[in-house]
């Protein structure tokens, strides 16, 4: 099948593509310099081009997302989709239904997307749930921040051991990217403490949360994985925890990579960034931390933005969750995982007329315009803690507007935001080509994809969305009603050449593939690693060894990415 | 011989996965580690008792028929019912779930599991106040306190304290039985509660003033000398023991969803978990019993955001339990057929509910005959799934692990998938021919 996409406004920022007019073409699902044979053509003229969106860090699929639909019948309630067009039907507002969120992302233009913290026992689950989120590419980071092997080998010192570990999880789980969670906190959680600084102690096990975060960022490199070690860092949503989110970062300063990317990867960076020693004095310190990405090569974030809704609290954050129910007196789901780590969800509703949820709408913001270059600042709500990703097109043109900023921080949030942030004095305006880099072009080159995501040249997937915007007519900054309505769905999303979405209705909806990385350690060292596994399994898990892994047909369209890393012995 | 290790048992909610099965010329010759209950499952499999051919109601009886009739007799009574029931779903794998539910939305009925009669309360009660829970190899590893509240494992789950709670040795309980202290709360003195270290006898009906005795206590107030058949003494005492644990769990069964106050007595007991944490670390499971029902409300969960109950008429998903769980519909006769795959709604349902599924058109998908086949008026026999066919099923603490094929079922029997599959082919082939 082959497709032109003729005569749009094109931003792709990896390809130095600036509001060029130019035509796209796909044939076989990629993108092509020449079409020969007789081809479907899509007039862009005047509308807005872009690659397909790429999600980094939205809680979409997995256990602990169906544990918050479970949990939650009122949001259920609250939206419902119906079945039409051949489609599935769903519900949920802030945390839509397997099939209804694969619908709304390709709706919304994106065409990847991935489920950050899949607890490895829980991994099952997540690729089964994933196989029904139709339409976009997939891919799941399993936790590894309280697994009892990797700190095993951290206390006795076994870096090479402790690399063929991980690699042994990333191919049982069929997982993509080494995630840490509050590493160290969440095993503590097991007898129901916290590790809150990266000093403190691991009950039982004689190693630090920096020990766990190095030691592993280090892995990750001599592993050559693809994306970074993607860290939520510990002490998530106190105030004053921007002490421990530098901290944090340091860390990664002397690790060497030779990716051109990252070495960590700081997620929802607005809950780490946080001044002030209480709820009374808090503050936004998201100058402090911009002012840290801004100078420095080795972190890339994304905002973590706060959009202002009712919304399903949910993350491998167990300590942090009941915390957060402590505040709330909401109902309260703690999952904690053998071995592993330590999910936990509670509902929180974010007012406008709360100071504190109003400075944190204010940090999210903040960090987007203080941070010099877009492609360390991504777009994303940590879906749905900060709010749900049907928000984005409201965020897109809060960061394209500042007179839409204003008219929040004056009449409509509370007004502790303009006292607790500097949102009021930043008059910075994305342009077209910084969105295209916060929702696609920096995920893509974030993740270490950006060969086949995140752009429009050659040799890409024919991933495309095109946007009922007119570039040269709209200007952004007093328009921003209309630049909500345009991202909020496509004209045309086009994923693997074939078009999924027209006039904003899906009119396909085929399986996308699901992305793993499977880095090949040393044989003998493997071997060696996978004796300790098998006592470990036997006295420790509730489950066989032989049970355990992700058996191949959880993944209907599986794709390996095959990393030779038998240097590591 | 064929020697098959590491098998799942598809029987109880424990999911145990270190079954070993001995195969000879399509005879289970012995499945070792398997407890009572698994055992005479697998051994089963020997017994000439299965029906291999669909029949169907005529007159009195039941004639054979071809799985392509049956197959469309199905879908015709579920399109020609104004709101149809798909009941069952906890003794099959989940990809069967996954289409029937997707055959529930294309005929727009309603879908249910047996937790609508079974742990549906305690649904409800997480719904209300959440759940503090954690994988049962969390309890193997740091447990010093397990309760059983309205559960008797001995019979029930007869693996389940050697595998999790009670005996085995784990990481922070090395000594594994000396390390631990049990506690069972029960109307009788039941097997589980001779191995014990303490026991509360409740009263029958009064579970709810007991957990309430506890959370009264805890929080500064004071209760009588006797509270639902407890000595204030006993319950003190317990109350010790659970405030001053390391690591406490309480695993509760139908005996406390099931009995007066229903999710309201659950309710209580995760208020009163919720409470400990500010002690210690606490946490609760319910002791599910078919081996896949937690796998159903997952599988439903995640595709419409509901884990049971879902109603389908008006072409989205709507939950509303009492009004659209299948006791009630079939009560009210608010359904005008009914399918069953995976279940014995005859055996367990009351009896106004099943007179009314006795009259109203019904079809089944069973390997067995059951009470439920008798009433029917069709019925398709199919393939045991977690022993002839594979496929996902979810642990009692939402693990999920892969049942395994063990052996081939006999000729010309197809899988619930299978099947299911071809009803929904055939549904969507009369839709659209007409």
């Amino acid at each position: 099948m082959e497709l032109e996409i003729k005569n749009g406004t094109v931003y792709d920022p990896l390809n130095k593509v600036n509001g060029d007019r130019m035509d796209i073409l796909i044939k076989d699902g990629m993108i092509v310099k020449k079409l020969h044979g007789k081809h479907e053509v899509i007039d862009a003229s005047g509308k807005l081009v872009m690659p397909g969106g790429v999600e980094i860090h939205s809680h979409f699929a997995g256990g602990k997302e169906t544990a918050g639909r479970l949990l939650r019948p009122e949001d259920g309630a609250r939206t419902v989709y119906p079945k039409r067009n051949g489609l599935r039907s769903g519900s949920g507002y802030s945390m839509p239904s397997s099939f209804t969120a694969g619908y709304l992302y390709a709706q919304m233009g994106y065409t990847m997307c991935n489920t950050p913290a899949m607890p490895p026992l829980f991994a099952r689950h997540t690729h089964e749930e994933l196989g029904d989120v139709p339409i976009v590419d997939k891919s799941a980071y399993p936790t590894f921040d309280g697994n009892w092997f990797v700190m095993r080998y951290l206390k006795e010192d076994d870096p090479d051991k402790l690399a063929a570990c991980v690699a042994w999880f990333l191919r049982a789980t069929k997982g993509l990217v080494i995630k840490l969670v509050n590493p160290g906190g969440t095993e503590n959680w097991g007898w129901g403490k916290n590790a809150v600084g990266i000093d403190d102690p691991v009950i039982g096990f004689d190693v630090t949360p920096g020990e766990i975060i190095k030691g592993l960022a280090e892995v990750n490199e001599r592993l050559k994985l693809p994306h970074s070690i993607h860290l939520h860092p510990n002490n998530l949503g106190k105030p004053g925890n921007i002490e421990t989110t530098i901290e944090t970062l340091d860390l990664g300063k002397s690790i060497k990579t030779d990716k051109g990317r990252q070495s960590i990867y700081l997620t929802h960076a607005q809950f780490h960034s946080f001044g002030g020693d209480s709820w009374k004095n808090f503050e936004s310190k998201a100058d402090e931390l911009a002012k840290y990405i801004n100078s420095c090569d080795h972190v890339v974030c994304d905002t973590g933005n706060v959009t202002l809704d009712e919304t399903t609290t949910m993350t491998s954050d167990g300590p942090m969750e009941y915390f957060l129910h402590n505040l709330t007196h909401l109902k309260w789901v703690n999952k904690d995982v053998e071995l592993e780590t330590a999910p936990g969800i509670t509902p929180f509703i974010y007012s406008r007329k709360n100071p504190v949820h109003s400075v944190q709408w204010a940090i999210g913001l903040e960090l987007a315009l203080l941070i010099d270059d877009p492609f360390k600042v991504l777009l994303a709500t940590d879906h749905p803690n900060g709010g749900p990703f049907t928000r984005y097109p409201r965020i897109i043109a809060w960061l394209m507007s500042e007179p839409y900023r204003r008219y929040y921080l004056e009449e409509r949030v509370h007004k502790g935001a303009q006292k607790g942030s500097s949102l009021a004095t930043l008059d910075r305006e994305y342009t077209f080509s910084d969105i295209a880099t916060v929702t696609r072009a920096g995920q893509a080159k974030a993740l270490g994809l950006s060969e086949l995501k995140g752009h429009l040249g050659v040799g890409a997937h024919g991933d495309v969305a095109i946007y009922d915007i007119n570039p040269s007519e709209i200007d952004p900054s007093n328009d921003f009603k209309a630049v909500e309505k345009g991202f909020a769905k496509t004209v045309y999303t086009i994923k693997d050449g074939e078009i999924v979405v027209r006039d904003g209705e899906i009119v396909a909806a085929p399986q996308g593939r699901t992305y793993w990385a499977n880095p090949v350690v040393d044989h003998e060292l493997d071997r060696e690693m996978l004796k300790d596994v098998e006592q470990y399994f036997k006295k420790y898990y509730s489950v066989n060894l032989a049970n355990y892994p992700v058996q191949k047909e959880y993944l209907e369209r599986g794709r390996e990415i095959q990393i030779d890393a038998r240097d590591v012995k | 011989m064929e020697k098959h290790t590491d098998v799942i048992c598809p029987f109880c909610g424990t999911l145990c996965d270190d079954i070993e099965v001995h195969v000879e010329k399509g005879r289970v010759m012995e499945a070792l580690n398997a407890c009572k209950l698994g055992n005479a499952k697998f051994m089963s499999m020997n017994k000439k008792h299965r029906h291999l051919v669909p029949m169907v109601r005529e007159g009195d009886g039941f004639v054979e028929t071809t799985i392509e009739d049956a197959v469309e007799r199905v879908a015709r009574m579920l399109l020609d019912a104004k709101r149809p029931l798909l009941y069952g779903w906890a003794t099959t794998e989940c990809e069967a779930q996954s289409v029937g539910i997707e055959l529930a939305e294309e005929v727009g009925g309603v879908v249910d599991s047996c937790a609508s009669v079974c742990h549906g309360p305690s649904v409800l009660a997480i719904q209300d106040v959440g759940f503090p829970s954690v994988t049962l190899g969390e309890v193997k590893n740091r447990a010093d306190l397990d309760i059983y509240w309205g559960s008797n494992p001995m019979h029930a789950h007869p693996r389940h304290m050697s595998r999790y709670s009670r005996y085995p040795r784990g990481y922070f309980r090395e000594r594994g039985q000396q390390d631990r202290t049990v506690i069972v709360i029960d109307v009788r003195r039941t097997d589980t509660a001779g191995i014990a270290d303490k026991f509360l006898q409740v009263s029958p009906g009064d579970d709810y003033e007991l957990v309430n005795a506890f959370r009264t206590l805890l929080n500064d107030g004071d209760i009588p000398d006797e509270v639902a058949g407890v000595a204030k003494k006993d319950i003190e005492g317990a109350l010790e023991l659970m405030k001053t644990c390391q690591f406490g769990m309480l695993f509760f069964g139908v005996g406390l969803t099931m009995s007066p106050g229903k999710h309201r007595n659950i309710d209580n007991a995760i208020s009163l978990v919720i409470d400990l944490n500010k002690y210690t670390k606490f946490s609760l499971m319910p002791m599910r019993g078919h081996y896949n029902v937690t796998g159903f409300s997952e599988v439903l969960t995640w595709q419409s955001g509901f884990p049971f109950g879902v109603d389908y008429t008006r072409g989205y998903p709507q939950y509303n339990p009492g009004e659209t769980t299948s006791v009630e519909l079939l009560s009210r006769g608010e359904v005008d057929a009914v399918f069953v795959v995976g279940s014995d709604p005859a055996a367990n349902f009351p009896k106004k509910a099943v007179e009314h599924l006795a009259k109203i058109p019904s079809a089944v998908i069973e390997p067995h005959e059951t009470p439920t086949t008798y009433l029917c008026d069709l019925k398709i026999p199919s393939a045991i799934a977690g022993i002839e066919v594979a496929g996902t099923a979810y642990r009692m603490d939402n693990v999920p692990i892969r049942v395994r094929k063990i052996m081939d079922p006999p000729a010309g029997l197809y899988s619930d998938r299978e099947i299911l599959k071809m009803i929904l082919e055939k549904v969507r082939e009369i839709k659209n021919g007409a």
